[in-house]
């Protein structure tokens, strides 16, 4: 169960939005380039968000790069999960890889503020009182086991290599 | 039963039918990261534990983001990409050999390959006829660490392009147009096959117009190989790479689209979105203050080529910089060869190092306050050339010339080529 305050953020949220290519030379100190992580879409997110929220985005969250410092720094300033009405691709991947849970929901009736709880199992998303309560599909469960294993990289060095047999 | 080009890639590899939305295990064929993403995917791969890369031969660092290193942070990740290449045995490509597409194209992609690499644009394979996209670090020191990697087998969408190539249009207006039609993630987690009159869109044309399939979320966009390929792959000494590869007639598409070559115009992104577009012909009231020639989507010969034709014998407007990336080193000896160099700095061109230049913001070409650029790049994302507070718009290389010299949008058929 994941639960938290609500930071909202708009459609087409990009990887320059997250983590501008500005910083670039900052890649390889991820503790400095996560006090970057959004600063020219919610002022002083980094503040805001160090006890824990939870981002909500609109569509196509995560568009453009590869980079995947984009879901690092999310997790790293304090996002417990990224929930958005559609995800790009490469973006998607990338957080699953590192063991950050991304929720694909219709995020219109969700705003800025709100405290909300996550049941990843279930797939049932709540206002905390109760004013909503959104369903969505729990993720595959090869997927979810490399989310529950803190990553890829956890996942081969406890299993030894990639399977689909579980 | 019949196949989509996608679907017969997988199925050579794994030798066994396969169904798109199906999720499997493959082996890839190439392995590639650049400096941004590098440091991380080598990281990542270390945490691993795995003594030795899957394939050395097969696994290949460039340094083209940074290149040459504006900072101290930049030039200490370029030295643990050395050491880690000299110490796994892989290819490395320095600075000074250019953009890691356009190597990867010139060198290593071959049609039917499974590439993967750690940058988004690395869909641009698909125009020889691979299977070529991006991922991230971790999921490329998968791939380095166990040879294989896994994917979902995406839908496919048919993009027939029809007709002949009208003078003045080029790939990235076709591109643009698509990008526009489906918006920033109507093709999201697909692909989309190329398909029609293609025996008349050059591997130039082809190349830009896979590079930005990522533009409209798609996975890879893919060209048949054909007579076109293998013309290209033995312009590169490349004799035995050439397999031809095309999709059967009655494969299941998830969607069937017509472009007409003749009903397209030359095209501008406009900010903060690719998928923002608009005529150029209708944009003649944006001024401008730098021109960005080069980066991974148009930074080939034919495009320096072009635009050096509009600049011949004209100087860019006052107050306006031109800046022009060779996307290789290939690329800047035969510009240099033709001509084409002395054309574009006596037009008032500065010449850069080949590599991707100031596309993503690190170096040359960092836009002031409220500037406004107009870029043969990518994107135009806020932020995108290292100013949240300028505007970049994006154009094929005839719109980008045409406007250096007016310093306003301008649309090519004003000038003559």
């Amino acid at each position: 169960m994941i639960s938290g305050r609500v930071i909202k953020v708009q459609d087409n949220i990009s990887t320059d939005h997250i983590i501008p290519g500005r910083y670039f030379h900052l890649r390889s100190d991820l503790k400095k380039l996560s006090e970057h992580t959004l600063e020219d879409v919610v002022e002083n997110f980094y503040e805001k968000a160090k006890n824990g929220v939870i981002l909500v985005g609109g569509s196509n969250f995560g568009i453009g790069s590869s980079r995947e410092h984009a879901p690092i720094v999310l997790k790293m300033s304090g996002v417990k999960a990224v929930v958005a009405k559609s995800f790009a691709r490469i973006f998607f991947r990338n957080a699953i890889n590192i063991g950050l849970p991304v929720i694909i929901v219709d995020t219109s009736k969700i705003f800025d503020g709100d405290d909300i709880t996550i049941d990843l199992e279930k797939g049932v998303l709540r206002e905390r009182r109760d004013s909503y309560k959104l369903n969505f599909p729990p993720l595959d469960i090869r997927i979810q086991s490399i989310i529950d294993e803190g990553g890829i990289v956890n996942y081969i060095k406890k299993h030894g290599d990639i399977s689909f047999e579980m | 039963m019949a196949k989509t080009m996608v679907q017969k890639i997988f199925e050579r590899k794994i030798e066994s039918d396969v169904k798109s939305g199906m999720m499997i295990i493959v082996p890839v064929d190439l392995v590639y990261v650049q400096d941004g993403t590098g440091p991380l995917s080598f990281r990542q791969f270390e945490k691993l534990e795995k003594d030795s890369l899957a394939f050395s031969e097969n696994t290949a660092i460039f340094l083209d983001h940074a290149a040459p290193s504006p900072r101290k942070e930049l030039s200490n990740d370029h030295i643990y990409l050395r050491t880690m290449a000299s110490k796994l045995g892989c290819k490395i490509y320095d600075v000074g050999e250019g953009v890691c597409h356009q190597i990867a194209i010139e060198s290593l992609v071959r049609p039917f390959d499974i590439v993967v690499g750690a940058d988004s644009h690395t869909c641009t394979g698909g125009a020889l006829g691979a299977f070529a996209t991006g991922m991230g670090s971790t999921d490329i020191a998968v791939s380095m660490g166990l040879g294989k990697n896994w994917f979902r087998i995406p839908e496919s969408i048919l993009i027939k392009l029809i007709g002949k190539m009208p003078k003045y249009i080029t790939g990235k207006d076709i591109i643009i147009s698509i990008v526009k039609y489906f918006g920033s993630n109507g093709a999201s987690y697909q692909a989309l096959e190329f398909s029609g009159d293609i025996e008349n869109i050059s591997i130039y044309d082809r190349l830009t117009i896979s590079n930005m399939a990522i533009e409209c979320g798609a996975k890879v966009g893919i060209f048949p190989s054909d007579e076109v390929t293998r013309e290209f792959l033995e312009k590169n000494n490349r004799f035995e790479d050439f397999k031809e590869l095309k999709p059967d007639p009655d494969a299941e598409y998830i969607d069937r689209l017509e472009f007409k070559l003749d009903e397209i115009e030359p095209m501008v992104s406009v900010p903060h979105y690719v998928h923002t577009a608009r005529r150029a012909k209708n944009l003649k009231d944006i001024k401008i203050n730098q021109v960005f020639l080069g980066s991974c989507t148009n930074g080939r010969l034919e495009d320096l080529r072009m635009a050096a034709k509009i600049l011949k014998g004209k100087s860019v407007a006052k107050g306006v910089r031109l800046i022009v990336v060779p996307a290789s080193k290939k690329v800047y000896l035969d510009a240099i060869k033709e001509g084409i160099i002395e054309t574009l700095v006596n037009s008032g061109a500065s010449i850069m190092a080949p590599g991707c230049g100031p596309c993503v913001g690190v170096h040359e070409g960092i836009l002031g306050d409220n500037e406004v650029a107009l870029a043969t790049s990518n994107r135009n994302f806020r932020g995108r050339m290292g100013n949240p507070d300028s505007y970049i718009y994006l154009s094929s290389p005839l719109t980008a010339a045409a406007s250096a010299i007016t310093g306003y949008i301008t649309d090519p058929r004003e000038f003559d080529i």
